[in-house]
């Protein structure tokens, strides 16, 4: 089966949707969004806590709350979603980009489009990624995975869990297996500060007693048919600690939240370069990668901590996408942007001269009274006092107008100055 | 009598330094926003948090529906109402913001559905 | 009187599976004993996969002939019963003056061992050949004859062929007793078959009670060997288990090495080499490192550090950011180093034991070397007319899809729509095969992945674990608490929310 479309969106989560939404609101019509899930709303189904939404409607939801609002929205507009089908591969041909869907319903498909944009979201890195000492029992499940079987399925993975990672999905996990009646002893984290958000720190550890280990990891799992017990060590300058100060926790189950990896590799057959810092691609102000046509968006571009950025960075990807569409991405003259203290990555990695730019960035590690700054080769062009930043947080900010002169643009933190 | 809170509101999780006796909060400290200063008076004494969970469901696409409660609770009371959630069933069709067990634990609040689910 | 049959074979890993085909051609009534859920779940699914060309072995021994003569047996093999096998070639690489006068030794007993093939590379040949290894090499020796195949996919395909010419699979059963019976006064199906053993069957009690008898009973038990010839009476070698670490890595980086990449071996093993594999990922491994207990499979930091810095002294791109998975298994070393294949002082009790390496190079040469003992022990065996040597492989759709060929995808769609239902993403396998897989009864979690790969890719599971344990539900009414990674005791999830909770 072929089709031809002006735009492709891959995946229907908040960034597919807020790419596919801005794209019909910019008056494009011919636009295809596809899905490997049953139903359209991405990760979001199965995040059933609430904390979505604060900044993009001003309220509380949970995350199939948020997710039903753009899906409501994108069924108004009639953006044709397929559901049940994967991209297994995207060829680049001359500038004519052409990808090739396996459908439940459809079988195999050939999409040609215009236009391509890249929102599939990342996947969970595992106990094979971290290689972790010890046997391969059942039992050590992504926190991810465990959260996808309790709220999509309907099943606990265990009585007695041990938590690797206090990113915010174990953290949330935590809270969730402990209402459920389960035990959770213990959140082992490598760094020697936390990797999820405060609130979830209060709502999900300090509200269950759950004991959380900083500078400590997992340096073996026993247990043969099912996990039995984890050996936790202390980390001394990045090893472990000699086994005298080691300690063993019983427990039926291990969760792993130790890190999300967008998930590129069908923009790697597609040929996108990609950034080694963010796990996506490289775009330009834009947000197109390398590849002319292939846009990126959401948690394949870039790990974001809150949905309500998402849809912002999917909203102005969209609005780019359709100006593409309609050859109207003349572009002034490109301004690289450059990381400087204290600054882990920024996103994209250039901005048009004379135009606006919407900035992301995250600090290399936790930092107090600190003074946010971008500025140019010539001046100041931001200045903002931060209490605490955290590498957890996202931070975005916008330019309203890069100077037209300006040869590169440096965003830092630096320490106060009187 | 002092105590450190961690606000949980929003995102910024500000550090308040709340200065509270028998009755009532007299002094806060380190919140960004004026929420702070009401999350800290009832933190101190009345806590509460939203509950969110899963109860099963029939005649739907999916197994499990999630549901919350359609306010804060007090928060001692999260377990009792996952365990009283965990024995209900419900039946599609079902509209997020529909109600799913009424008065939930003797609180007033109900425990409403968060996502619409169609016949399948 | 059931369970009477001619030959028993305790242990269904690559030897006893080679076993249980090899004697399926003929009409005698086999049974094959695996204690574990499924077949391979022992030595075998944790061996590297490598098809020996034979140079490493002391001219003399039966490590030397069998590997030898089981290489060349793998291109029919393949054919016939539809398993992945490539021969790659290897270079055994030397890095100083002695390593090179290493390998012109090891050259020199590929020659007394009949080794077809074997060549010298000079540095440059070498580097031309695998641009990506250390350039600080000064030679190596070349055998074309060297390949590669996924272990557990050749047992399963040894069993299903076996199945289908009428062998007994009984799995979860393992073995507790074994002493002579009573004469057999009513045999059926082979009353002459059974020759000299006839009269005086071995019996066979099983921990669940089962009861077998064999005129003849092959130990092919892998590291239980010891302990399976000590319930005959037979016991005169000890079987240490020597585990082995291996690390696959990404697929983004496999095309580092085309060829098996040895280093010059150690006193104990051949080493710690760059082994691609025939599904695309290159490994690393094994280490060697014997110890207590035969159910130690822990992977260990120590192991990980070892093998890495072997690793990246060949391959000096080699990354541990690049580690998808790691495991360990068991090598059965029995004492005297060399295979221990033959009979007993049992009549009827034959043992096929200490298989370490080249032990899955060598199987099918053991298996007819198996068969040549038991004829001698009196056993008749009559050639069945109507043999199915031809067994169907499941139809994989991956290499399709990564090489481009999509009218393969869209042919295997109209001959089974469940083709386009993506299972495992990271590998592109379909519901089509994951049922296939449990239709030829593979029901737990890793013999699925085994079988069809699906869950050996980056994301370990993440993505199609759920769909797996769905399909599994679906197709045998177990439910989702009672499924297992490798059989009872390894459920994935231990819990239904319901009926108040936890």
């Amino acid at each position: 089966m072929k089709l031809n479309v002006d735009a492709l969106v891959i995946g229907a989560g908040p960034a597919g949707l807020g790419a596919a939404l801005s794209l019909k609101e910019n008056g494009i019509e011919d636009i295809l969004v596809v899905d490997r899930e049953d139903a359209a709303g991405g990760i979001l189904l199965q995040c059933i806590h609430d904390g979505f939404g604060l900044h993009r409607f001003k309220e509380e939801l949970t995350g199939p709350e948020y997710a039903e609002r753009d899906v409501r929205s994108a069924r108004e507009n009639k953006v044709e979603i397929l559901l049940r089908t994967c991209v297994v591969d995207i060829i680049n041909d001359e500038g004519l980009i052409t990808a090739i869907l396996l459908s439940e319903e459809k079988g195999l498909v050939r999409v040609e489009t215009k236009a391509l944009v890249l929102a599939m979201g990342c996947r969970e890195r595992n106990r094979g990624n971290i290689a972790i000492p010890g046997s391969r029992p059942a039992g050590i499940l992504t926190a991810g995975f465990a959260q996808k079987m309790m709220n999509m399925f309907g099943h606990a993975p265990g009585r007695e869990i041990v938590i690797l990672g206090s990113g915010d999905i174990g953290l949330i996990m935590a809270r969730r297996l402990t209402w459920e009646g389960s035990r959770v002893k213990a959140v082992v984290e490598a760094q020697a500060y936390p990797g999820g958000l405060n609130r979830n720190i209060v709502q999900c550890l300090h509200d269950f007693d759950i004991p959380l280990y900083l500078s400590h990891t997992i340096s073996r799992i026993t247990g043969t048919g099912r996990i039995s017990s984890v050996e936790v060590t202390p980390l001394e300058h990045g090893n472990f600690a000699p086994p005298g100060k080691r300690f063993s926790l019983a427990c039926d189950t291990l969760l792993l939240s130790v890190g999300l990896i967008p998930e590129n590799e069908l923009s790697l057959r597609a040929g996108v370069v990609l950034d080694q810092a963010t796990g996506g691609a490289v775009v330009d102000s834009n947000l197109m990668t390398s590849v002319p046509g292939i846009f990126a968006c959401g948690n394949v571009l870039q790990v974001h901590d809150l949905a309500d950025s998402v849809s912002e960075e999917a909203g102005y990807c969209g609005t780019a996408v359709a100006r593409y569409l309609r050859g109207e991405t003349k572009k002034a003259r490109e301004v690289p942007l450059k990381t400087g203290n204290l600054v882990r990555y920024v996103l994209p990695a250039c901005a048009e001269a004379g135009k606006e730019a919407l900035i992301s960035f995250r600090p290399i590690s936790p930092a107090q009274d600190v003074v946010l700054t971008v500025r140019t080769d010539t001046e100041e062009l931001l200045r903002k006092k931060e209490r605490k930043v955290f590498p957890s947080i996202m931070h975005r900010i916008r330019i309203p107008r890069v100077p037209e002169t300006a040869a590169y643009l440096e965003v830092s933190f630096a320490s106060e100055e009187k | 009598m002092k105590k450190e809170l961690i606000c949980i509101n929003c995102p910024m999780g500000c550090c308040l330094e709340v200065v509270y006796d028998a009755k009532k909060v007299t002094a806060v400290k380190g919140n960004e926003c004026p929420r702070g200063k009401d999350y800290a008076a009832k933190e101190i004494f009345h806590p509460e948090r939203t509950v969110t969970t899963t109860v099963r469901i029939k005649g739907a696409a999916f197994l499990v529906l999630p549901v919350k409660t359609a306010k804060p609770v007090p928060k001692d009371l999260g377990s009792g109402i996952v365990r009283a959630a965990s024995k209900i069933i419900v039946n599609a069709p079902i509209k997020a913001g529909d109600i799913v067990l009424h008065n939930v634990l003797g609180t007033g609040v109900n425990l409403i559905a968060t996502r619409t689910a169609e016949r399948a | 009187m059931g369970n009477d049959y001619d030959v028993l074979i305790i242990g269904g890993g690559v030897v006893g599976s080679g076993i249980a085909r090899e004697l399926s051609h003929y009409k005698i009534r086999i049974a094959l004993l695996e204690k574990e859920f499924d077949v391979s779940f022992g030595t075998s699914k944790s061996n590297s996969g490598i098809i020996h060309a034979g140079f490493h072995s002391l001219p003399g021994t039966l490590h030397a002939r069998l590997s030898v003569e089981g290489n060349r047996a793998f291109d029919r093999l393949c054919e016939e019963l539809e398993f992945p096998f490539e021969r790659r070639g290897s270079l055994m690489v030397a890095f100083s003056e002695e390593e090179m006068q290493t390998i012109h030794m090891y050259y020199e007993r590929g020659r007394k061992n009949n080794v077809p093939y074997m060549e010298f590379l000079s540095r440059a040949k070498t580097l031309e050949m695998e641009p990506n290894l250390n350039p600080d090499l000064l030679g190596a020796l070349y055998a074309p004859s060297t390949g590669i195949i996924c272990p557990y996919e050749f047992c399963y395909a040894l069993v299903e062929d076996a199945l289908q010419n009428g062998l007994n699979l009984f799995t979860q059963e393992k073995v507790v007793r074994i002493r002579r019976g009573r004469p057999r006064t009513n045999v059926r199906g082979s009353a002459e078959a059974s020759g000299r053993g006839r009269g005086h069957p071995v019996e066979v009690e099983t921990e669940k009670g089962s009861r077998f008898s064999g005129s003849f009973v092959i130990n092919a038990a892998g590291v239980y060997a010891d302990d399976v010839a000590r319930l005959a009476g037979v016991a005169n070698f000890k079987i240490t288990p020597r585990k082995g670490e291996e690390y696959l890595l990404d697929r983004r980086v496999a095309n580092l090495v085309r060829r098996v990449i040895y280093p010059v071996p150690t006193p104990i093993s051949k080493g710690l080499l760059v082994i691609p594999t025939v599904d695309g990922p290159v490994m690393v491994g094994p280490s060697a490192f014997d110890v207590e207990s035969k159910t130690d499979h822990d992977t260990t930091y120590e192991g990980l550090k070892a093998i890495f810095e072997h690793a990246q002294k060949m391959v000096p791109s080699i990354r541990t950011t690049d580690i998808i998975t790691s495991f360990a298994g068991l090598r059965p070393v029995a004492t005297g180093d060399d295979f221990i294949i033959g009979p007993t002082k049992m009549k009827g009790f034959i043992n096929a034991a200490g298989i370490q390496s080249p032990g899955l190079t060598s199987a099918p040469a053991i298996a007819e070397m198996v068969r040549e003992i038991l004829l001698k022990e009196g056993l008749k065996l009559e050639l069945k007319a109507d043999f199915l040597a031809r067994r169907k492989g499941i139809v994989h759709i991956r290499k399709a899809i990564e090489e481009r060929k999509f009218e393969k995808v869209e042919e295997a769609i109209r001959a089974d729509k469940d083709y386009a239902k993506l299972v495992c993403r990271c590998e592109n396998v379909t519901e089509a095969e994951v049922s296939e897989a449990v239709k030829r009864g593979h029901t737990c979690m890793d013999a699925i992945k085994f079988m069809t790969r699906a869950g050996t890719g980056r994301c370990q599971g993440g993505f199609c674990s759920s769909r797996i344990m769905k399909i599994i539900e679906s197709k045998t009414g177990t439910p989702l608490e009672k499924i297992t990674k490798k059989g009872p005791g390894s459920e994935l999830l231990l819990l239904p929310l319901s009926k108040g909770g936890v």
